[in-house]
């Protein structure tokens, strides 16, 4: 980990294009969140990047990471100037991750809690499994997005693809532009003042000034899938 | 029911099991959901036998010579492997499917005679953790309670892409057992009927497993040995694949392996017998140079030492234990055997686990009944129970002229049947006929 300019002086750069990715890895770690900020040169595409912090340091990632960029992701605010692999965030605690670029699949899937925000788009399954973190992607999301996702928000400027929020619990959806399909007992719903409330908040959160909250429409559970019965075949 | 009257004839095809499931599903058009495992006949290591000592090979003597029963799984990249002193690991059981009190009894049982437990499909309790000196904790499709502080808590990662009960199937837990401590672990609404997710969320097929782990490794400092669970599918190409991917250790659990909840058609017909299932993750690993570098754990209907002995004579490194562990604890106790027909069933029939009304109180999260487990005495009764085992493989390795029982080897063995002579690849017994391989 030797610091190399350009840049301030109390900026740690690393770069993959010399240093070993679990050295990397590690010294993110142990980091001190006291210390200044670090930058991360020369991802090209290396997976589990990032993965694992435990404290509030800053991590900015010069490039395109991998799978699982920031994956079980506690405290740091990691940034991405670029697209990020497969499962981006995933698991995350709490903490920040932003990528400037676009998203593969399962970004954020399973995150437990913290920020996502993908400046872009994001492939198939944005948000899957999600267990209540939240995530504001600014372009549109692939199909089966939120999928299974028990808690937690996620809030999409674009479109959606087909099948969105199939077999949802208690995650709620915002999306702004169209849906291609919903899924499996994912329903429209009402948009009450605590739901406004909590989209301005997460618009201010990600970013997106001057975005109103004109267009969006919510998403949730039908809990109609919640029991087993017979009759809900049709469903499966 | 034909005793009195002979000229009454049940039919094979449909007995009166039969019909009394045609019946319910008539009734209640709901597929029966059930715990336990395969309850029909199948191929067991029951079919094998060990040829013992004799003029070729001189015996050990019992309780005086040395035979050594520990083993270390993860030497294959983990910093900090973990050592056993038996070859036996108590499987993989959820909290939610099972009582806090059955998890901890489990935790002492095991940490009594030196080997480990494993979480479940629902995240890691205190109780369990606190009670385990060996903690295996599951990744699952679910990711219910996954957190990365009780990865770095564990002593072990296992990957699990499915069990022998249900190879391709999800986790289960009927809302009669969604408590809210455990709803709230698993981030899910109190009550409800969930069903866990079948395949993982964010990775599928060997290649990206292959990143997967190395995520994990990285999050845990490469010090965690990592296994992969596989339920008995393709065991060949399965053990294959996992070694690829990077695994330290495989577990292949087959058909017979119980479970807390799932489809009955899922239990009975998906998956091959253990017996079938070692011999082919041996073979794979063998033709990869791999056998006793990438340890193999095989679980699924394991019962006594002599199951224990066959299996690690056929290749395997230690065995896996679910239902005879509950067993030890309690389940099925005939002491219960009033209230088990109340609810009808009967002592030694009791499969309703999914239920979370056990007599016993290990399958359910009603407090009055877990209450009856008594976690000391419990687990005080699986160490003995695992010791015993422990012995019997000892005496059946020692009659082969074995000082450590991983020196048990298929030459040791023959086959009862002309199937269990083929699925296991030893010769039928009183000849040198191995189906399949020549002449
Ligand atoms: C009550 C119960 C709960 C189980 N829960 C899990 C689980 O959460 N995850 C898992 O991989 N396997 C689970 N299993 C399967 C066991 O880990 C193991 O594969 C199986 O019990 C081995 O077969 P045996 O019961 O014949 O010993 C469960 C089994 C039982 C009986």
């Amino acid at each position: 980990m030797t610091a190399v300019a350009p840049g301030p002086a109390n900026i740690t750069v690393m770069d993959l294009a010399r240093d070993d990715l679990s050295q990397v890895n590690q010294d993110l770690q142990k980091a001190d969140p006291r210390g200044g900020p670090f930058r991360v040169l020369n991802p090209r595409g290396a997976h589990a990047l990032a993965c694992g912090l435990t404290s509030g340091i800053d991590v900015e990632i010069e490039g395109h990471t991998g799978y699982y960029c920031a994956g079980m992701n506690q405290a740091a605010r990691v940034t991405v100037s670029g697209n990020a692999g497969v499962g981006v965030a995933e698991n995350m605690m709490s903490g920040e991750v932003w990528v400037k670029g676009d998203a593969s699949q399962s970004a954020g899937a399973t995150a437990h809690g913290g920020l996502l925000v993908v400046e872009g788009n994001t492939a198939a399954r944005c948000g899957i499994s999600l267990k209540g973190a939240d995530i504001v992607v600014k372009g549109d999301v692939g199909h089966m997005s939120m999928f299974l996702a028990q808690a937690g928000r996620l809030v999409v400027l674009g479109d959606a693809g087909d099948s969105l929020g199939d077999s949802i619990y208690e995650a709620r959806i915002y999306v702004r532009g169209k849906v291609a399909s919903l899924g499996a007992d994912c329903i429209e719903k009402e948009m009450r003042e605590e739901h406004r409330t909590e989209l301005r908040d997460l618009l201010e959160r990600a970013g997106c000034d001057g975005v109103g909250l004109d267009g969006f429409r919510r998403y949730g559970s039908a809990r109609q899938l919640y029991h087993f019965k017979a009759e809900n075949l049709d469903s499966y | 029911m034909t005793d009195d009257n002979w000229g009454l004839r049940e039919s094979y095809s449909f007995d009166r099991h039969t019909i009394h499931e045609i019946r319910r599903a008539a009734n209640t058009g709901l597929y029966r959901i059930r715990g336990w495992g395969a309850k029909r006949k199948l191929p067991t290591f029951d079919d094998l036998v060990f040829l013992g000592a004799s003029v070729s090979r001189y015996p050990l003597e019992g309780y005086r010579e040395a035979c050594d029963t520990g083993v270390t799984l993860g030497t294959r990249y983990a910093k900090k492997p973990i050592e056993l002193k038996i070859p036996i690991t108590i499987a993989g059981m959820s909290f939610g499917s099972l009582s806090a009190q059955a998890k901890e009894a489990l935790g002492r049982g095991a940490s009594e005679v030196g080997t480990s437990t494993t979480t479940g499909d629902g995240g890691m309790t205190q109780e369990e953790r606190g009670h385990s000196t060996q903690l295996v904790y599951q990744y699952l499709p679910s990711r219910y309670g996954m957190n990365p502080n009780d990865l770095r808590q564990a002593d072990a990662i296992e990957i699990v892409v499915g069990q022998g009960a249900k190879p391709g199937g999800g986790g289960m837990l009927l809302g009669q057992k969604i408590t809210e401590r455990v709803a709230e672990m698993r981030t899910l609404p109190e009550g409800i009927d969930q069903r866990s997710a079948c395949r993982h969320p964010d990775w599928t097929g060997p290649d990206d497993l292959t990143i997967k782990i190395r995520e994990l490794r990285e999050i845990t400092n490469w010090e965690k040995p990592i296994y992969i669970k596989c339920g008995a599918a393709r065991p060949y190409y399965d053990t294959m694949l996992a070694v690829k991917a990077g695994a330290d250790v495989v577990v292949i659990d087959g058909m017979q392996g119980g479970t807390a909840a799932t489809q009955d058609c899922f239990i009975e017909h998906v998956g091959i017998p253990t017996l079938a299932a070692v011999r082919e993750a041996v073979r794979a690993l063998k033709e990869i140079d791999m056998h006793r570098k990438v340890q193999l754990v095989v679980g699924g209907g394991i019962r006594s030492g002599a199951d224990v002995a066959k299996a690690l004579a056929m290749g395997a490194d230690a065995v896996s234990i679910g239902t005879a562990a509950l067993i030890a604890l309690g389940d099925n106790d005939p002491h219960y055997e009033d209230e088990y027909r109340k609810i009808g069933s009967s002592a030694g029939c009791y499969e309703d686990f999914q239920a979370g009304n056990d007599p016993a109180g290990i399958t359910t999260q009603d407090p009055e009944l877990s209450k009856r487990l008594d976690p000391v005495k419990a687990g005080h009764r699986l160490a003995n129970y695992l010791r015993v085992l422990t012995l019997e493989v000892q005496t059946l390795a020692r009659a082969n002229g074995k000082s450590d029982v991983h020196n048990l080897e298929p030459e040791d063995l023959a086959a009862l049947t002309v199937e269990a002579a083929a699925m296991a690849g030893v010769p039928l017994a009183g000849t040198s006929w191995i189906p399949g391989q020549g002449v």
